[in-house]
């Protein structure tokens, strides 16, 4: 089960792949681009309208609003996700949705839902973060590595 | 009955006695909603999962097909049948409901016309009187399976198709009224090296291709013999790519000779992208729309041509490529043969 890379292709596949790329619909990449800055910025508007609620409403500071700000928009993407529109949403926005916070929200919740047939346990606790799980290995992995580099410049470098 | 090398001539030529289709929402509100015997308003038809709910449209399309028909349920001999489900679970669970003799089968999209030829060969051969032979899926089951959670929000390219939501079924049998099966050539794996699963319809093109051109030499005709040549689930890419590729080899069908299911299906608007897929989607379209059209005299000769994409969301993760496949069998009205 090698790797096919394409250049150990036959000729014919090869040839075929050209002929087939001519035909194929090409994603509107501009277009997208466009629609995820939209939709992206959106999101992040509404992000800060809830933190400056919670600044002027409650006795948070900028530090401190951050947390429940991003669990308000997890537990609005939840109901959206609940509701079936996020999705929707998604395939219109890409990126704009996918991004901000509430794209990991939707993965996790999207997946407890779908998983919920099989069980609370080996379905909901088991395939949760499915689709979400890379992000958080790949996340905390990236976070040690930049620690590690800024103890090193700052305990060795003198910064 | 061999012809050749793949193709199989069924010269006691089965009979299609009756057929029965089921289909979710999404289908009710399609281009082809008399296609159905029974429609359903929700997707989950009650049950505790997707999967039963494909399961109970499986059973419901063959109850119909029964129905409908004269015979007893207990003189069908075979239940031929498969879906893209986790070890086909939804047919096989539909075949322990229905109690009959069961051959499970796997061939992605395929699978439609796999049964058909497999139960029309055991038929000619005198190894049955009457078979249900059917397929189903559902869409939201085939999302979970093969792609994205389904209320993942992620973006999908306008190559992807959609699985459509449905069973259907053919009780063939030896002796009756109704359109005879008097061919079927079983394809091969043709591998183009294409690794994108959000693009089947690139895929599955030179399958296609493959199958209707050695079909049509191994049963030394023209394509004109054909009112229509069907494919199951092409879509728009997979449709344009194919007639070209046959065009380039000769075959010069005429643009509008050449259907496909998964363009047939659904109305233009809705948001079914390249168009749909979907084991059930050749074996709706052709037993609810299709032979309806024979019976009623519009058409006398089809070649349906099924297509799979046979990857497993496994081979998809370590970056193998789509192995293809595609089935031809020929369907003619019972009064012309």
């Amino acid at each position: 089960m090698a790797n096919n890379k394409k250049k150990n292709l036959p000729p014919q596949a090869q040839e075929y792949q050209a002929f087939q790329k001519q035909r194929e619909v090409k994603r509107p990449i501009l277009i997208n681009c466009i629609k995820a800055f939209l939709v992206g910025g959106t999101v992040c508007l509404i992000g800060q309208v809830i933190t400056t609620f919670y600044i002027y409403f409650f006795n948070f500071t900028e530090q401190t609003a951050g947390n429940p700000t991003v669990a308000t928009l997890i537990f609005i993407t939840m109901l959206l996700t609940g509701f079936g529109i996020y999705d929707r949403i998604g395939q219109f926005a890409g990126a704009g949705t996918a991004v901000p916070v509430t794209g990991f929200g939707n993965a996790v919740i999207s997946a407890a839902i779908e998983h919920r047939t099989e069980g609370y346990i080996l379905g909901v606790g088991g395939s949760m973060f499915k689709v979400a799980g890379p992000v958080i290995v790949y996340g905390v992995f990236a976070a040690f590595v930049v620690a590690i580099i800024k103890t090193v410049l700052i305990q060795w470098g003198g910064l | 009955m061999l012809n050749g090398h793949q193709t199989w001539i069924f010269e006691n030529k089965p009979v299609i006695i009756q057929t029965g289709t089921v289909g979710g929402p999404f289908e009710a509100k399609g281009n082809i909603p008399k296609a159905f015997d029974i429609l359903h308003e929700d997707m989950w038809l009650n049950q505790e999962s997707f999967e039963k709910a494909q399961q109970v449209m499986m059973e419901q399309a063959c109850q119909v097909a029964i129905k409908k028909s004269s015979i007893q349920k207990e003189q069908v001999e075979f239940f031929i049948s498969g879906d893209l489900i986790n070890q086909i679970t939804p047919t096989t669970f539909a075949a322990k409901t229905m109690g009959l003799p069961y051959l499970g089968l796997f061939n992605a999209c395929a699978t439609s016309m796999e049964s058909l030829a497999l139960s029309a060969a055991i038929i000619n051969a005198n190894g049955a009187n009457y078979i249900l032979s059917g397929t189903s899926s559902h869409n939201a089951a085939a999302e979970k399976q093969f792609r994205y959670p389904t209320e993942y929000g992620g973006q999908k390219p306008p190559t992807a198709q959609w699985t459509v939501t449905g069973a259907s079924c053919a009780l063939v049998a030896k002796e009756g009224v109704g359109p005879v099966v008097t061919s079927a050539t079983i394809g091969k794996i043709v591998d183009m090296g294409i690794t994108d699963a959000f693009n089947m319809g690139g895929a599955m093109a030179p399958a296609a291709v493959d199958t209707i051109e050695t079909h049509l030499k191994e049963r030394n005709i023209d394509h004109s013999y054909y009112d229509l040549i069907i494919t199951g689930d092409l879509a728009h890419i997979g449709r344009e790519v194919s007639l070209d590729l046959l065009h380039k080899r000769g075959i010069d069908i005429p643009e509008e000779k050449y259907v496909d299911c998964g363009l047939t299906i659904y109305r233009e608007g809705q948001p079914v992208l390249a168009g749909a897929s979907g084991p059930a989607c050749s074996a709706i379209v052709t037993y609810g729309h299709f032979l309806n059209k024979m019976k009623q005299g519009e058409i006398k000769r089809i070649l349906v041509v099924a297509t799979g994409s046979l990857q497993s969301p496994l081979s998809v993760n370590q970056g193998d490529s789509i192995p293809c496949i595609a089935h031809a069998v020929s369907i003619e009205s019972g009064s012309d043969v």
